[in-house]
């Protein structure tokens, strides 16, 4: 192979190959904050049920227990 | 079943791809003026059309979302064209160190070079409209009917070196030339590696389109939270 200019050739692989990780090392740091942010709201949404389940459980014994 | 498609286009791009490196590397012949350097064109011309196939499919599914008002084609469109933008720096990346090589210079304001610096600006543009609007609807409308608009830069890069004939060389492949202007060997070696780069795009883009999947499970959650 002509090695002429063969150090630019390969600056010229390589940012490509470092913009494309650089991508890709991105997307799976978002797909990680997803997925958590994921569990937060769905965990949320189960502590709003649960609570709201405890309310009309404990609605026929009294207002008090539904304000406390 | 769509992560087993992810892992079946990544690995037949990456076998693909590694294949012809093997090829660029040690099978085809050396270009008699530039040394070793025009081996860049294997990556800068697969990622350009990847990029402008990733830039016309977005613009099919923008018109599509506007016709139909289905979110799903607002976030296809919007992976795709992230994925393609990626690709389009690709491009310009390796015509930079390429042309400092040639030219003797890292850019000059040529159409052609002008022209695709504004398709990056324009897809940027697209990019951070989409992070700056919370609204899904209004974030859909405005991102597609830039996409569709933002198109006809791509067309304008795509002419440019037929249209001006300035710094940055005519065109090559034989589909535009009618032939003569590449080594054939070197013609099929740049489609090789396009297909494999597509192959690779499509596997980003389908892990893409899955996290724009959650992030729309993650509002409506959020609403029901709220209520």
């Amino acid at each position: 192979m002509d090695t002429r200019n063969f150090l630019f050739m390969f600056y010229g692989f390589l940012a490509a190959w470092v913009i494309v990780m650089i991508y890709i090392i991105t997307l799976a740091r978002r797909n990680s904050r997803l997925k958590r942010e994921l569990d937060d709201v769905k965990r949320l949404l189960d502590v709003k049920e649960t609570r709201a389940e405890n309310r009309t459980t404990s609605l026929p014994h009294g207002r008090g227990s539904v304000q406390g | 079943m769509r992560e087993k498609l992810v892992y079946i286009l990544a690995i037949v791009g990456a076998v693909l791809l590694a294949w012809n490196l093997y090829g660029i590397f040690t099978v085809l012949p050396d270009e008699a003026a530039q040394g070793a350097i025009y081996r860049i064109i294997f990556i800068h011309v697969p990622a350009a059309i990847t990029a402008f196939t990733g830039f016309f499919i977005a613009l099919v599914l923008s018109a599509m979302y506007l016709k139909t008002g289905d979110l799903r084609y607002d976030s296809a469109a919007a992976s795709v064209t992230e994925v393609s933008f990626v690709f389009a720096c690709v491009n310009v990346a390796t015509g930079s160190i390429w042309a400092r090589i040639i030219w003797g210079i890292w850019w000059t304001w040529d159409p052609r070079l002008t022209s695709m610096f504004v398709c990056l600006l324009i897809y940027f543009g697209y990019l951070m409209l989409r992070k700056a609007i919370d609204e899904p609807t209004q974030r859909g409308r405005l991102s597609a009917a830039l996409s569709i608009f933002g198109f006809v830069d791509v067309i304008i890069v795509w002419k440019s070196i037929q249209w001006w004939r300035t710094q940055h060389p005519s065109p090559v492949l034989s589909i535009r030339t009618g032939g003569g202007n590449i080594d054939p060997a070197m013609e099929h070696m740049i489609y090789r590696d396009l297909l494999a780069f597509l192959l690779i795009a499509a596997a980003i883009v389908l892990v893409r389109m899955r996290q724009e999947m959650i992030e729309r499970e993650i509002d409506s959650l959020r609403r029901l939270a709220h209520a």
